[in-house]
């Protein structure tokens, strides 16, 4: 239990160090102690995991203190960690450990180079808090608080206001799911009188529940799904996240917090299960996300947007597998993609940091010439997300699809064509970024170079285990057992392997699967390879294209619909309701009167303070004096 | 029990040592009394929570012919209220500490005065001392407003302060007839007389508005809250943090402690009503937050949306909503004052409250812009923070009484992100400009008073049970009263 406190307060101690006494640092002492920090993390999850995948731990669930008790509210802080918080935590500070190392070559110019760590490590401590709580609310605390740190570092340079209102959008954006939660967590503490996992499963087994109240909970758990990992139609922040430095999207816009809402899935799937409703409808939400922030990422030519789409993309294909009740599936994705995704967004940084800011793909071009590990790990992490065998994101996006098409097949048919686009977009960026002639500056050639081994070293690890990944969750066909189901049977009791699936029917999917990916690859090359062509100039795209360019005009929409008529009404209420009718309608004939009995009550009034004073003291004296006498 | 009294009456004689000894020793003589008063009701505290009621009682005859008694009570909810009066008067005091003012001994002597009236408001066990307390504490602060206001225009000024006077006097004045009927009813004020009073229902539905009128108005809820955004922004900060830090509680701890439990039929027919307006308050005061320009008004309007909510949240007749509703107001208490003490620097440095003429201090004034931050994020409730635990109860026991409500009501939490970041991105974020290149950083003073009001951010943030622990005895006694 020790260890479990120090894995949660190690980054803590890490913020506060940096956060306090971080301008006195030097900077190398402020990177290596934030990372430090994690990694003392790191090495406590790693021995609880492995204990977890020896058999030799136990789950640990204890409530720590009561935090709110007031009548029959009883909320506990408590903590609960087994299998898949286990998994998580290795996630977390696996990953979020490399980040670090990483950060620390990226952000080494920065002058607020120990705020940067300081948030980092606090963001850390909250995604902590929000996979070891053993009840809804100590996951609101971790899910809100991560939702700050993301505010803060996508609004890091703070002087762009145009950064800030990305950092402002994304907080206020998911405000909007966490008031679903919310609702979600008062539903479930007024029909079960409590919010922890354990007692609330106990409640759904041994009670009969109104299947409309379980849907309603369920949807709106959901609704806070929706704004945590960015999907329809709450997913307008996440591109424009982009802002922070990518240190920041790797970590937090991509490989853990934006997993967040799956995790929520995963974790209440046995209240989920209990509502097909649901299911069908999360199912929906994600095919459709997939397939949608797809397309968009087709025409993107900022490499950092490209890859937020993708994210977008991906986490609606986790969603769809949440949906279709492949829980396994799902939790398998958010691993392979936190590898293969957050080698991707650390190795843009490292082109961007080698462009020298640039971001534009029409400029970089030939780029393998000067970094050639930052391309290859690139290389390789683009061939895992879209999907070729044997690559880890071939594993885990096949076992969604195939779960998928028995299921339904319109959404696997949205599903297969969003891992076509997936394949075809992203080698659409490798090549726009890596191969043909260098196409920015003279003075951004002369500058190209590899990065630094911090950077670098990261890059190599994350893209090994990006090729490797799949090995957890290799099909029963392969290898004996798929490890990652049986790891997490404690968790998802029912969930469903395809075993009743013919293996000829899995081997036709995969083999389709392959194709389409290779085919998205092909015409990748095809188009910007053999005929080079390049993106379209500014201005330059008509139609439709133009539309999927402009992202739909979604932000537009929303700014139409929702922005300007609350600040038009804010200005109304103010001036016509506020000051007009209330005060100067309403409260004329009290504020008349005052006016008189003002006047009246002035000519009385010397204005000496002294005097009131005394009258005032005197009078009390005079009081007190006859109670105590 | 003498601890109480002298904790009790210690206000008063500050107030008076500070005006006799004139104005050099008024701002040292005033910090120095009301850190001696809280560090007294810490005692007094400790002796409420290791009293097997959870409570002290003083009762000493009065005008016994009449059955009018002094009679003090300290139980789990007036002891919050004594420790947070105590605890802010020194903080607020401390906070204007680089300032000068004009007349410094009668300035500092009000705000004790007004200390002591507060305090006797949160103690009053009898309906006549409840009163004359609730009268005394309005006088100073009304004095503040008028002579110490920044405002060169003598015209607004005065305006304002006899506005803000008429409208609180004509409240009160409510309550003065309610109390004489219940007087000649009941032939006592007596609060444990009151609590198990049987008036018909028609006399309640009647005798509640009479209250309500005065609670209604201090509180504010809408639409009687005219008053509140031009007395904030006319007023001396150090007004406006006595204002808004404590006195807003004084309406809310009247309809807990004062209204409810009286008139529980009353209050059942009205609840409807009143927890309507509440809630048209949250959402009404927080989107007119969103655009207005003068920061003390923002807050003004972001005041009249929390306290909506801990209004309808009391009215909700639960646990949940009582003491939801009492740790809120500690929060609050703190927050409001935190967030005037920024506009008060902010001023201070830059001669300006117009958001749209900040920007950049961040850059500047690192430290100030992470104090502010702390306070904006107690303010947006997020977890861990002060500000959560109470919004949370608040919001779910107005989910027991009604689902859409609380969703409604539930959209602050969106709303006040909305413009408490539109503030903060507009004053500390972008570039600097000619008003706050040359903006300082926080001083010693300053920082003090942050950091107090951060320590009790987290603190009630983290570890909430402090406050529920004692609560949860007056809670049930009110709650039993009022649901009888």
């Amino acid at each position: 239990m020790v260890n479990l406190y120090v894995l949660i307060l190690a980054p803590l101690v890490g913020f506060l160090i940096n956060g306090l006494m971080g301008k006195s640092l030097p900077k190398s002492v402020s990177g290596i102690i934030s990372s430090f920090a994690v990694f003392v993390s790191f090495v406590i999850s790693s021995i609880y995991f492995f204990g977890f995948v020896g058999g030799t731990q136990a789950p640990i669930d204890a409530n720590v203190f009561d935090w709110i008790t007031a009548g029959e509210t009883k909320i506990s802080f408590g903590l609960l960690l087994d299998q898949l918080s286990g998994l998580w935590l290795m996630i977390i500070t696996g990953i979020g450990f490399l980040i670090h190392v990483y950060s620390i070559g990226y952000m080494h110019d920065d002058e607020n180079f120990s705020r940067f760590f300081a948030y980092l490590n606090l963001f850390i401590f909250f995604m902590l808090l929000l996979v070891l709580g053993n009840n809804f609310l100590v996951m609101f605390i971790g899910w809100e608080g991560v939702g700050l740190c993301s505010y803060l570092l996508i609004g890091f340079w703070f002087k762009n206001q145009p950064y800030n209102d990305a950092a402002k959008k994304a907080f206020i954006m998911n405000r909007i799911g966490d008031l679903g939660f919310l609702i979600g967590m008062f539903l479930i503490l007024f029909y079960f009188k409590t919010l922890n996992y354990g007692q609330l499963k106990e409640a759904l087994a041994s009670t009969q529940t109104s299947h409309g109240l379980l849907i309603a909970i369920t949807m709106c758990l959901f609704v806070g799904a929706m704004g945590k990992s960015a999907q329809l139609p709450l997913y307008t922040w996440l591109p424009d996240a982009m802002a922070g430095p990518t240190p920041v999207s790797a970590l937090i816009h991509a490989a853990t917090m934006v997993t967040a809402g799956i995790f929520l899935i995963a974790r209440a799937n046995f209240l989920f299960s209990m509502a097909p409703e649901t299911l069908s409808f999360i199912a929906g939400v994600g095919a459709v996300t997939a397939l949608f922030a797809a397309t968009i990422g087709v025409l993107q030519n900022d490499i950092k947007k490209v890859l937020a789409y993708s994210t977008v993309s991906q986490l609606g294909l986790m969603f769809l597998a949440m949906g279709v009740g492949a829980y396994t599936s799902g939790v398998f994705h958010v691993t392979t993609h936190a590898f293969f995704k957050a080698c991707l967004f650390l190795g843009s940084g490292s082109v961007i940091h080698a462009m020298g800011g640039e971001q534009d793909i029409r400029n970089m071009g030939g780029l393998k010439k000067w970094m050639s590990i930052t391309f290859i790990t690139f290389l390789l992490s683009s061939i895992a997300i879209a999907g070729v065998p044997p690559f880890s994101g071939f594993f885990s996006k096949d076992e969604i699809l195939a779960h998928v098409f028995e299921a339904n097949k319109v959404l696997w048919v949205i599903g297969s064509l969003a891992s076509f686009l997936t394949a075809f977009y992203m080698f659409r960026l490798v090549i726009l970024t890596f191969f043909g002639s260098f196409r920015g500056t003279h003075e951004q050639e002369h500058h190209l170079h590899e990065s630094p081994a911090t950077i670098t070293i990261p890059l190599v690890i994350l893209a090994v285990l990006a090729v490797l990944g799949g090995l957890m969750g290799l099909p029963e066909f392969i290898s004996h057992t798929h490890w990652l189901n049986s790891f997490l049977a404690p968790i998802f009791p029912h969930a469903e392997g395809h075993e009743h699936m013919a293996i000829s029917t899995e081997f036709a999917l995969m083999g389709l699967a392959t194709a389409l990916a290779v085919i998205g690859i092909g015409i990748a090359y095809s188009l910007y390879v053999s005929k080079q062509q390049l993106p379209a100039k500014e201005g330059e795209l008509k139609g439709f294209a133009a539309l999927v360019y402009d992202k739909y005009r979604v932000d537009e929409l929303y700014n139409a619909v929702f922005v300007k008529p609350i600040s038009a009404l804010s200005s109304t209420l103010y001036t016509i309701v506020d000051k007009a009718l209330i005060d100067g309608q309403l409260v004329e004939g009290t504020a008349g009167l005052s006016m008189q009995l003002g006047k009246r009550i002035r000519s009385l009034q010397s204005g000496n303070i002294g005097f009131y004073l005394l009258v005032m003291v005197v009078a009390i004296s005079l009081i007190l004096t006859y109670v105590f006498i | 029990m003498s601890l109480l009294l002298i904790t009790f009456i210690l206000p008063l004689i500050a107030s008076v040592a500070t005006f006799a000894l004139g104005n050099k020793m008024a701002k040292v003589l005033a910090l120095l009394f009301s850190a001696a008063t809280f560090v007294l009701s810490i005692g007094v505290y400790l002796s409420v929570a290791h009293s097997e009621t959870s409570s002290l009682q003083f009762t000493a005859n009065w005008i016994p012919e009449m059955n009018i008694h002094f009679s003090l009570l300290v139980d789990g909810l007036s002891i919050w209220l004594l420790l947070l009066t105590n605890f802010l008067v020194p903080v607020v005091v401390l906070a204007s500490y680089q300032k000068s003012f004009k007349n410094e001994a009668a300035l500092y002597a009000l705000v004790l005065l007004m200390q002591f009236g507060l305090v006797g408001v949160f103690t009053a066990a009898d309906g006549f001392l409840f009163y004359i307390f609730w009268e005394l504490a309005l006088l100073p602060i009304y004095f503040i407003v008028w002579l110490w206001s920044e405002n060169p225009d003598e015209q607004v000024r005065t305006r304002t302060a006899f506005k803000f006077f008429i409208y609180t006097i004509a409240g009160s004045l409510f309550m003065l007839l309610g109390f004489m009927y219940l007087y000649v009813k009941l032939g006592s004020l007596d609060l444990s007389t009151l609590y198990s009073s049987s008036l018909d229902s028609k006399d309640q539905i009647i005798l509640f508005a009479f209250f309500f009128a005065a609670f209604a108005i201090k509180i504010p809820i809408f639409p009687f809250h005219t008053w509140q955004a031009d007395t904030y922004r006319e007023s001396p900060t150090i007004g406006t943090m006595l204002l808004s830090g404590i006195m807003l509680k004084m309406g809310i701890y009247g309809l807990i402690r004062w209204l409810i439990p009286v008139l529980p039929l009353g209050t059942a027919f009205w609840t409807p009503y009143v927890i309507a307006l509440c809630v048209i308050g949250v959402i009404y005061g927080a989107i007119i937050a969103i655009r207005q320009d003068n920061l003390k008004s923002l807050l003004a309007y972001s005041s009249l949306s929390h306290v909506g909510l801990i209004a309808a949240g009391t009215l909700v007749l639960t646990n949940e909503g009582f003491q939801g509703a009492s740790i809120q107001m500690l929060a609050h208490g703190v927050n409001v004052v935190g967030a005037f003490f920024i506009a008060e620097i902010i001023l201070q440095r830059t001669g300006t409250l117009s958001i749209s003429q900040l920007g950049g201090i961040r850059t500047v004034a690192p430290k100030f812009f992470t104090c502010a931050v702390i306070m904006v994020l107690a303010s947006v409730a997020l977890p861990l923070t002060n500000g959560f635990v109470g919004e949370f109860l608040l919001l779910f026991s107005m989910f027991q009484y009604n689902t859409w409500l609380a969703v409604l009501a539930g959209t602050t939490i969106v709303l006040g992100a909305v413009y408490m970041l539109w503030m903060t991105q507009r004053v500390f974020m972008g570039n600097v400009n000619s008003r706050t290149e040359n903006f300082e950083d926080l001083k010693t003073t300053e920082l003090v008073v942050f950091v107090l009001l951060i320590a009790c951010v987290f603190i009630f943030g983290v570890y909430p049970k402090l406050v529920f622990d004692l609560l949860q005895t007056a809670s049930g006694t009110i709650l039993n009263a009022s649901l009888r």
